[in-house]
């Protein structure tokens, strides 16, 4: 097997607040193949995003420091690079696409001058043949009339539209791998139909990497090729979109999906949905047990897993768990039982 | 039997203005643009739309937080719209709001227990004692520890301030509650907890609601009844069911087809829905 193009190893990034150490990432690890996208998914706080950002090194120094882990990249280790090393890396080799595209574009500068500074800041190219890069850009995002766009400022376009050209920006230096976190969070349904069909067709186009961080298993489920599920700074599950779904092993995962409404399924009007009761632990001191432990039904005096942190334990070919009581191994228990 | 709530022809219109010194009127927007809807007691009708489709500004124009440009509002058999100060406050008793942000709708400067006696004192229900006995009733119903009601907002995550924000919806009592985007500023996680909560006190109290989304699972997930709007209008209505399996109008068709369903599989299936569809959303 060929190495993959990134791969995250042990990545602990913790924040030095007053309060205490924030433990925001606490022993990641995952990869990305080529042409391959990977679903990061888990609720607010659990870490994904400041995943990203420790991957490109635009986590906030202080009060955030890089404690722990590797950040290879075509065998590179990100985390050693000088911030001017990392500047060349970034944009070039990996972009990033973030949720709101007001607040990730310059208001003061006009769609042109944005798209023409980052082509110039990567490739030695004069400033016409910029802007018709520039044009073509705005076309492939699906821009209508783009020669027309180039001299507007970013509050004469929707969210949608802002959004499609932050994806151009993010394209114009052909990035092996690109990052988008909630990239469609801040958009209609539509709209974000529309740009979730345009990440993944221009993925296959220029067989990029990607990563898709969001709250939305929906999304997760339209997008990912492989998925990672995120709970209080660590990976509780990785597999296959199709394993993930089809068979949820975390306690954690299965009480996601159970909470979800059903946009599809009538019942759901008249039963209750099954909400996960508690709320997710603080990082600056968590458990010492598995995070999950509070909330879980299935946590049980034992197997001790309240006291002893579970490992990510690869449970079939590539999906790999962090629970003692993943689903099919409690199936087996009570068939054991009724034997 | 009339309905709890009977809204016709609403319409709310809002000036376009330009000049800096003297403003003048140069054209409106029409954000609701002739909508008729009722709801029944112990009901619930679930209002959808994308942003800017006029689904929040109907529900303020129901409740009267904001005045209507024409139409009419009659609640209980009373003309909402002819109603004025100390009678309009009285209806109200029996008509509440829930909001989308718990951040931004609770006041950071009052404890959770005068929050939720606000509407108490306002209407001046019971004595002094009695409301604390009902606050601490109330916060019990919607699965917030009593014992916190003498802390502030802020000490609090986003469901557990969602929760006070219903008991203050529910001091008085009321026969309707507007809910307007009440879990969407929620994890999903918690989200659940609190459209849980929502039906179990219906079951309980016979609340009617007038339900306002934007994420379609969701309102299924809570309606009898669902009102699709688009620029404005009503473009489809009808029991949930058949507005989900089977819509008839082309904008609520391609409105369901793009939501992505939590299923890699069945995705296939919906994508390629969704293409024969995409003509009828404009960019």
């Amino acid at each position: 097997m060929s190495e993959p193009l990134l791969e995250v190893r042990d990545l602990r990034t913790h924040f030095f607040t007053r309060e205490g150490v924030v433990r925001a990432v606490d022993g990641v690890s995952l990869s990305v193949d080529r042409g391959r996208t990977l679903g990061l998914v888990g609720e607010s706080g659990c870490g994904k995003s400041v995943t990203a950002l420790s991957i490109l090194g635009l986590i906030p120094k202080p009060p955030a420091r890089i404690v722990g882990g590797e950040v290879l990249f075509r065998g590179r280790d990100l985390t050693t690079l000088s911030e001017r090393e990392l500047e060349d890396v970034r944009g070039k080799q990996i972009a990033m696409v973030f949720q709101d595209p007001m607040t990730s574009l310059n208001p003061t500068l006009t769609i042109e001058t944005q798209l023409v500074e980052t082509i110039r800041r990567h490739t030695d190219v004069s400033r016409r043949e910029a802007s018709r890069r520039a044009v073509e850009l705005l076309d492939e995002v699906g821009i209508p009339k783009p020669e027309t766009r180039l001299g507007d400022y970013p509050h004469r376009l929707s969210g949608g539209m802002r959004q499609r050209v932050m994806i151009a920006i993010a394209l114009s230096c052909e990035p092996d791998l690109l990052i988008a976190d909630e990239p469609t969070t801040a958009l209609d349904v539509t709209v974000q139909a529309q740009v979730l069909d345009l990440l993944d067709r221009l993925r296959r186009e220029h067989d990029m990497a990607m990563i898709v961080i969001t709250h939305d298993m929906g999304v997760i489920a339209e997008v990912a090729d492989e998925v990672a599920v995120m709970y209080a700074g660590q990976i509780v599950e990785q597999a296959s979109a199709a394993a993930l779904f089809a068979r949820p092993e975390h306690p954690y995962t299965e009480a996601l999906l159970g909470a979800l409404p059903q946009l599809e399924d009538h019942a759901s009007r008249v039963g209750r949905l099954t909400a996960i009761p508690g709320r997710p632990p603080s990082l600056i001191e968590p458990p010492a047990g598995c995070r999950f432990a509070a909330r879980c039904p299935y946590a049980g005096e034992p197997d001790g897993c309240a006291e002893h942190p579970p490992e990510l334990r690869e449970l079939r070919r590539g999906h790999l768990v962090r629970s003692e009581h993943p689903a099919s191994e409690r199936a087996r228990t009570r068939e054991g039982v009724s034997a | 039997m009339s309905a709890l709530l009977e809204v016709r022809d609403l319409v709310k219109r809002f000036p376009v203005k330009r000049g800096l010194f003297f403003e003048r009127t140069v054209d409106w927007v029409e954000a609701v643009a002739g909508v008729s809807f009722d709801i029944g007691a112990g009901e619930t009708l679930g209002l959808v739309g994308e942003s800017g489709s006029g689904k929040s500004t109907t529900g303020f124009c129901v409740l009267q937080l904001m005045r209507p440009t024409s139409g009419s509002v009659r609640f209980e058999g009373r003309e909402l719209t002819e109603l004025s100060g100390e009678e309009l406050r009285r209806v109200r008793r029996n008509a509440q709001i829930v909001f989308q942000d718990p951040y931004s709708s609770l006041d950071p400067r009052m404890t959770v227990g005068n929050i939720v006696a606000e509407p108490l004192v306002v209407h001046s229900v019971g004595t002094r004692r009695d409301r604390r006995t009902r606050v601490r009733e109330l916060l019990d119903v919607v699965g917030f520890d009593p014992t916190y009601v003498n802390r502030y907002p802020h000490e609090f995550s986003g469901g557990q301030r969602q929760r006070i924000g219903i008991a203050r919806a529910l001091a008085l009592s009321p026969r309707l509650i507007v809910c307007d985007e009440p879990v969407s500023a929620l994890d999903v996680s918690i989200q659940a907890q609190i459209i849980n909560l929502l039906k179990d006190l219906q079951a309980e109290f016979g609340l009617a609601y007038l339900f306002i989304a934007h994420d379609l699972a969701v309102v299924r997930s809570v309606s009898d009844r669902i009102a699709v709007m688009h620029r404005g209008r009503i473009v489809e209505t009808g029991p949930a069911k058949d507005v989900y399996e089977h819509p008839k109008d082309e904008y609520t068709k391609a409105l369901l087809a793009s939501v992505p369903v939590p299923d890699p599989a069945r995705m296939q299936e919906r994508k390629a829905d969704r293409r024969k569809l995409q003509g009828a959303v404009a960019m």
